[in-house]
């Protein structure tokens, strides 16, 4: 396979999305602060919104809809980061702490 | 016009360096102990990305993920780790059940890259047709304000509580010491 043909595979940018996403899985279980999960869940959008824009490079007949929902997902990104930022500043007010271990109350 | 001496070969260089940018980000996000570099490796991952987007022939995506996630998502998490802790916590338990529960993280994560790889590589994907616009700013405004005008409304309603919600949240308890 020509090397100069790669930008035009979707293969690669979909197994690019994969690694993302499964990445963002990784550091999910991994992380033991809020802020660290949070930014997982970052990388979990990224790759969504690349596959999205995969299929819409190669797959879609109309190349503007992607573009479009892509839009979308990146607002809705930013809306869960303002929202999960204020629930970890408020949460860090009351216990001085975001460590997911130490949060546990409503545990069993 | 002859092309540019050797221009593919630089064209496929610059999409490997833009490919490696965002692993290499991303593995510094989730991999990092202190809380900041892995900040700065989701800046690093975004900017791959709108490396990718221009590839993917999306120019006007390449500036927005520049401007949301680098400019708005990256500086707003900066501002929570200078209002809360910066590092990650040292591993409490014993290092024989931490070392399990890495293992099991990672078994997850490769399954699941093991086999969307696996359908992204022997999928029967579709071939586009024709495309039927261009997919220029123009075309992607005109449908932003003809055919997804209820979608745009409710994501502006979306940011809007947003807004309100963390303006909410974080204000309860500023009296408390």
């Amino acid at each position: 396979m020509n090397l100069s043909h790669l930008p035009d595979q979707p293969a690669v940018y979909l197994m690019l999305a994969a690694f993302l996403l499964a990445a963002g899985i990784f550091g999910l279980i991994r992380r033991r602060t809020f802020i660290g999960m949070l930014i997982s869940g970052e990388l979990i959008f990224a790759a969504a919104g690349l596959n999205f824009m995969t299929a819409n490079r190669f797959m879609a007949p109309d190349p503007a809809v992607g573009q479009i929902v892509v839009l979308f997902i990146m607002g809705l990104a930013a809306a869960e980061v303002a929202i999960a930022l204020s629930i970890i500043l408020a949460v860090y007010r009351n216990y001085r702490s975001i460590h997911s271990k130490e949060l546990s109350e409503l545990n069993g | 016009m002859s092309p540019f001496p050797l221009s593919s070969y630089l064209v496929a260089a610059i999409f490997g360096f833009v490919v490696a940018t965002t692993v290499a980000g991303s593995l510094i996000a989730i991999l990092s102990q202190r809380i900041i570099r892995s900040v700065a490796g989701l800046a690093l991952c975004s900017l791959g990305l709108a490396g990718l987007y221009y590839f993917l022939n999306s120019p006007f995506l390449a500036l927005m993920e520049i401007l949301i996630y680098i400019g708005a998502v990256c500086v707003t998490i900066i501002f929570g780790v200078m209002l809360s802790e910066t590092d990650e916590p040292k591993p409490q338990g014993k290092p024989g059940r931490e070392r399990w529960w890495a293992a099991i993280a990672a078994l997850v994560s490769v399954a699941i890259f093991w086999g969307l790889a696996r359908t992204s590589l022997y999928g029967a994907w579709p071939v586009a047709g024709i495309p039927v616009t261009d997919g220029s700013v123009q075309t992607i405004g005109v449908s932003l304000l003809t055919t997804y005008s209820l979608p745009f409304e409710l994501i502006s309603l979306v940011l809007l509580v947003a807004i309100l919600g963390a303006l909410t949240l974080a204000r309860g308890g500023r009296s408390k010491p």
